[in-house]
């Protein structure tokens, strides 16, 4: 089976520094995989690299088997890559209901309105607000049920519970167990190691502009250095 | 001043605010989503009056010339964007001076094209009399403009507001990569808001021409005044460039009744008021003094 994505020998810069330097990374077909490390480790570069918001130098992304490497984002999302990006950017002067059907691609049974509404009730009698009165967790969920609007087939989430309180952690984690179990491929970003490890089946380490580990939470618990070199603080 | 002359000069200062407003949506457009200052703006306002000088002269009716023209100098943008503009993207500077060199370019083939000398176009017959108001005749055709220019401004409030395409011209002022990112293809929308914004310099070129006339140097007036009322009423959105022309029109007309030849002081000393207490413009997202 064809992976959602896989990335190989991926460099980028940003101007004169070599910020990515031979990302090999795969999400397979439903898969969950997280993508952990330290702040400039290079995890959001690599993203920027997938979406089409950074023309890599050298190496191949390719999405569902096909070749998207330095494509413009709007044919990477098109080919069902969705992203829920650092900082949520959200359309803070579009209501909730506008940031939604922005991005809306209905499919037979697939995401809409109501469904995401289902998934985060607290949006519901937010719908005719303006997106930049909604409170941080309620952006977070607003800026995750706008790229399921697109229907994808692989869902990037790039630091979703940075600015959480932690009971919305919580929620955060349970909701993407949820999407985990309907058979969509994730790529999450974390900082927070327990979110990444009960979210991913597959835990892969950045540094310094490279993929380091790959492994299972299990494998990745067991593998004490790991932790202490690339990880901890 | 008497009670009449304030009449007078009150609805001539609402129609140069209603044309300023025709002028200004258009630049403020371009800039708010495409973060580009287009300094070409003045010059597609005159070769819009220019077309429409000769769809006028070949067919006899304005009204066409209210439809080529804009389509004229939505061509022109269609072509520009992806040809000069599009390789500069996030190059402000370089941008500057690209849309420099274009109206040099346009206003110049203007002369080339049209002549140097002062033209005139005539007010649409049943607009091109007067009627009488409070204390005096006035041209139909101003109040034709006022009119026009209100109409205008509903019929953007509601593409802006109500249509799947305001939508994404809202998302894409706030973040167009971010917009991209959610499939909308951004070079094309970028096309296309050059365009639109194009071809409102080019509708104002022709409204405008009955009442001041086509002569070198038109330009540089509707670029100046243009880039003060959206400098007033805050770039890149349309709330702005009403409130700034609201404003910067009626300010300038009683600007030059009472201060004669120091009226251009009086509105560079509302640009500088505004920005020192509100430094994004009045109804603006994006600071423009710091």
């Amino acid at each position: 089976m064809t992976a959602a994505l896989e990335v190989s020998g991926l460099h980028a810069y940003y101007g004169e520094s070599h910020v990515l330097q031979g990302v090999d990374l795969a999400v397979g077909s439903g898969e969950a995989v997280a993508l952990v490390g330290r702040n400039g480790a290079g995890k959001t570069t690599t993203i920027a690299a997938i979406v089409g918001f950074l023309r890599p130098r050298a190496g191949r992304v390719l999405v569902n088997g096909r070749d998207l490497t330095g494509a413009p984002p709007h044919r990477i999302a098109r080919s069902g890559v969705a992203l829920c990006p650092q900082g949520r950017r959200i359309f803070g002067d579009l209501s909730v209901r506008e940031n939604l059907a922005l991005a809306a691609r209905p499919t037979t049974d697939g995401w809409d309105e109501a469904r995401v509404l289902e998934l985060f009730p607290g949006l519901a009698r937010r719908l005719v607000v303006r997106a930049e009165l909604l409170s941080g967790g309620e952006q977070q969920m607003l800026a995750i049920a706008r790229a399921l609007m697109r229907n994808p087939a692989l869902l990037i989430l790039d630091e979703p519970s940075e600015g959480l309180a932690p009971k919305l952690v919580g929620d955060l984690g349970a909701a993407l167990l949820r999407l985990r179990a309907t058979g969509l491929a994730i790529l999450l970003i974390e900082q927070n190691l327990t979110l990444a490890t009960a979210v991913g089946q597959r835990v892969q380490v950045m540094s310094k502009g490279a993929v380091v580990f790959g492994g299972t939470p299990a494998e990745l618990a067991a593998a004490r250095d790991i932790e202490t070199r690339y990880l901890g603080i | 001043m008497s009670p009449e002359l304030v009449f007078q000069q009150a609805l001539n200062g609402l129609s140069f605010g209603a044309l300023l407003f025709i002028l200004a949506a258009g630049l403020s457009l371009v800039f708010g989503m495409m973060d580009v200052v287009n300094l070409a703006h003045g010059a597609f306002y005159m070769l819009g009056a220019y077309v429409a000088l000769s769809v006028v002269q070949r067919t006899g009716s304005f009204w066409l010339a209210m439809v080529v023209a804009p389509l004229a100098l939505a061509a022109l943008g269609l072509v520009l964007e992806p040809l000069l503009l599009r390789r500069l993207r996030g190059r402000h500077l370089d941008q500057v001076l690209l849309t420099i060199g274009v109206s040099l370019v346009v206003v110049d083939q203007i002369g080339v094209v049209w002549g140097r000398e002062v033209r005139s176009l005539a007010a649409p017959a049943g607009l091109d009399g007067s009627v009488a108001l409070y204390g005096g005749d006035y041209p139909l055709y101003r109040l034709f403009v006022i009119g026009f220019g209100v109409a205008l401004a509903a019929l953007l409030s509601y593409v802006y507001s109500r249509t799947k395409v305001g939508m994404r011209i809202r998302a894409g002022v706030e973040d167009a990569e971010m917009l991209g990112a959610l499939g909308v293809d951004t070079d094309r929308l970028f096309a296309l808001t050059f365009a639109a914004g194009a071809a409102l310099a080019g509708l104002a070129g022709v409204v405008a021409a009955p009442v001041f006339g086509l002569q070198p140097g038109m330009d540089l007036d509707a670029l100046l005044y243009s880039l003060v009322v959206v400098v007033v009423g805050g770039l890149g959105t349309l709330g702005g460039a009403v409130a700034g022309s609201v404003l910067v029109g009626p300010a300038d007309t009683f600007g030059k009744v009472v201060f004669q030849e120091f009226a251009l002081a009086v509105i560079f000393a509302i640009v500088a008021l505004v920005l020192l207490l509100k430094p994004t413009g009045l109804l603006g997202r994006i600071r423009i003094a710091r």
